[in-house]
């Protein structure tokens, strides 16, 4: 008979209209011994104040270095079922889509080896298994591997490649996130399992600025669609947002950053001066039946940005302005320059230096320099701002050539 | 004399037995840049040192290791473990 814990701190946070993990975790603990010492634990760390995690950081499969994450409870011998509680992390298909028949394997295997706890997804995108012990580590891999799956990235290796839904399901996508989240996750497998790099090295794939993976904040490599030509506009749609009501003028034309739109609003009608456009979305958003993206389309690469840990929080800046991922030598470029950038950072980078602080320490000049990019405006984060690169060489040319 | 992946994967055994024996922990980054150091003219490079730590790992002699960056280590039972 599993040991029942009152839990009068936990049971507060069932209450209300909202999800609640607290109903989760007990629906786990009819099953589940783990997941019924973790209630227990909780709630003593609630009236505590006190964690009592320990991380650990050897547990793996044989020959991978990532996708576990080892967890202990510093207090086992009251909570012995949870004195293990490992997590899992699982390669993600590309745009998280599954078979009904895919989930309930992951979970047949979850539930018979582990807490039965899941998050789907991390915020690395990841299929995340919380909490199983050591032995069960290499059973779970073999069952995962039956059935199609890998572990995904943990440490100091390519973290699980993650895209949006793209052009599975949104008319907005400028490329094929979900291809290139695969073609990357394939290429780079070795990368992917055996962690060679300084730090963590994430790619993450948006197919419009909307950026719904948020990779402009978190990934070292972040690659945004975009569009090189014209917004596309139907005329006759934005006559009927105005007949239903729309606040045309004030709620899209005045908040377009770029100030390039106009509005006549006699002829009910909006021109755009593409050229300012900064491809922001706002005015895509607010009227999708009548502003579409162009169709001249690609991606913008950006290099650098993180979530603070060691230091603040950074975002990506632009690397590459535009490029369109479908043509193949293109893509080979690509890759040869995300190449390049890794044995740079891998030579000259500290350990535990995301390559965005080692930007920031060696300067984007010196940075450029060394991965053989030529500075372009693009790169200028804002206007008048230092953009870190002089131009005494070009002087000196001059000069001699006088 | 050109050197296999499995003498470049025996001499790094040996560099991290001894990084073990003074309590430091070496990255795969550390193992390979010291080996090209040691051994570049004898045709050694990062691919190779790359085959080597894949062999030390698989075969189960080293183990990947993460206290804040990712390490290669002798197995061994951790601090944290409660077995
Ligand atoms: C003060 C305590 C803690 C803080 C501030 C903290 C913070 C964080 C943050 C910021 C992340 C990254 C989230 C992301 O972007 O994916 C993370 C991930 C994670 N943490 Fe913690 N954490 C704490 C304690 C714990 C404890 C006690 C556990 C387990 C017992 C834990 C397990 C994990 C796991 C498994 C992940 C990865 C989740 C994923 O892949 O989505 N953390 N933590
Ligand atoms: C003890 C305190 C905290 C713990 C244990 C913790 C833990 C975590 C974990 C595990 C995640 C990943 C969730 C997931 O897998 O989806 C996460 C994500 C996140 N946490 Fe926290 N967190 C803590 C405090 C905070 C605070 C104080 C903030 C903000 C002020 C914060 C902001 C975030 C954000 C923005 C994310 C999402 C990150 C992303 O999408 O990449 N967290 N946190
Ligand atoms: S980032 Fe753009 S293309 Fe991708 S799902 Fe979001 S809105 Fe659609
Ligand atoms: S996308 Fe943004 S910047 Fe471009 S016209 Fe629309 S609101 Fe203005």
């Amino acid at each position: 008979m599993p040991k029942e814990y009152k839990t009068p701190m936990l049971d507060e946070l069932e209450k209300g209209p909202w999800p609640s993990f607290v109903k989760e975790i007990k629906l786990a603990a009819k099953n589940s011994p783990m997941s019924n010492d973790l209630l227990g634990l909780l709630e003593r760390s609630y009236n505590e104040r006190i964690g009592h995690w320990k991380h650990g950081g050897i547990v793996g499969v044989m020959g991978y270095g990532g996708g576990v994450i080892g967890r202990y409870v510093d207090v086992p011998e009251d909570f012995p079922n949870i004195s293990h509680f490992h997590t899992i992390r699982i390669n993600q298909p590309s745009g998280w889509f599954y078979t009904s028949d895919a989930l309930r394997t992951l979970c047949n295997i979850w539930e018979k080896r582990g807490s039965g706890l899941t998050n789907m997804h991390g915020s690395t995108g990841d299929i995340v298994f919380l909490g199983t012990k050591t032995d069960e580590l290499e059973p779970i891999f073999s069952e995962l591997t039956e059935a199609g799956f890998d572990l995904g990235g943990s440490g100091s290796d390519v973290r699980t490649p993650s895209c949006c839904v793209g052009p599975g399901r949104c008319e907005w996508a400028c490329y094929d996130t979900l291809k290139l989240c695969y073609d990357i996750t394939m290429r780079y497998q070795d990368e992917l399992h055996r962690p060679a790099f300084p730090y963590k090295w994430k790619f993450k794939m948006s197919g419009c600025p909307n950026d719904c993976v948020a990779s402009i904040a978190r990934a070292d490599i972040s690659i945004i669609g975009t569009w090189k030509d014209d917004i596309r506009v139907d005329a006759e749609e934005i006559k009927n947002y105005d007949k239903a009501g729309m606040d045309i003028f004030n709620d899209v034309v005045l908040n377009c950053p770029a100030k390039c739109m106009k509005y006549d609003a006699k002829a009910k009608a909006i021109e755009i001066n593409n050229d300012d456009c900064r491809h922001c979305m706002h005015c895509i958003n607010a009227m999708p039946k009548a502003l579409r993206p162009g169709t001249d389309t690609g991606a913008v690469v950006l290099i650098g940005s993180k979530a603070p840990i060691v230091e603040g929080a950074l975002l990506s800046s632009v690397l590459i302005p535009f490029i369109n991922l479908d043509d193949e030598d293109e893509r080979e470029d690509f890759f040869d320059l995300i190449e390049e950038i890794q044995d740079v950072w891998c030579e000259e980078g500290k350990a535990r230096e995301r390559v965005g602080e080692f930007i920031q320490r060696v300067g984007m000049g010196n940075f450029l320099e060394a991965i053989g990019v030529e500075p372009i405006p693009e790169m200028v984060a804002y206007p008048r701002d230092n953009p870190y690169v002089f131009y005494e060489d070009y002087y000196d040319d001059e000069e001699e050539d006088e | 004399m050109a050197l296999t992946v499995e003498q470049i994967a025996d001499e790094m055994y040996k560099q991290v037995e001894e990084a073990a024996q003074v309590k430091k922990k070496l990255k795969p980054g550390d193992l390979t840049k010291t080996m090209i150091k040691l051994h570049e003219d004898e045709g050694v490079d990062k691919k190779m040192c790359k085959a080597a730590i894949r062999e030390l790992v698989n075969n189960g002699r080293c183990v990947y290791t993460y206290f804040g960056g990712s390490f290669i280590e002798i197995p061994h039972k951790e601090g944290a473990s409660n077995d």
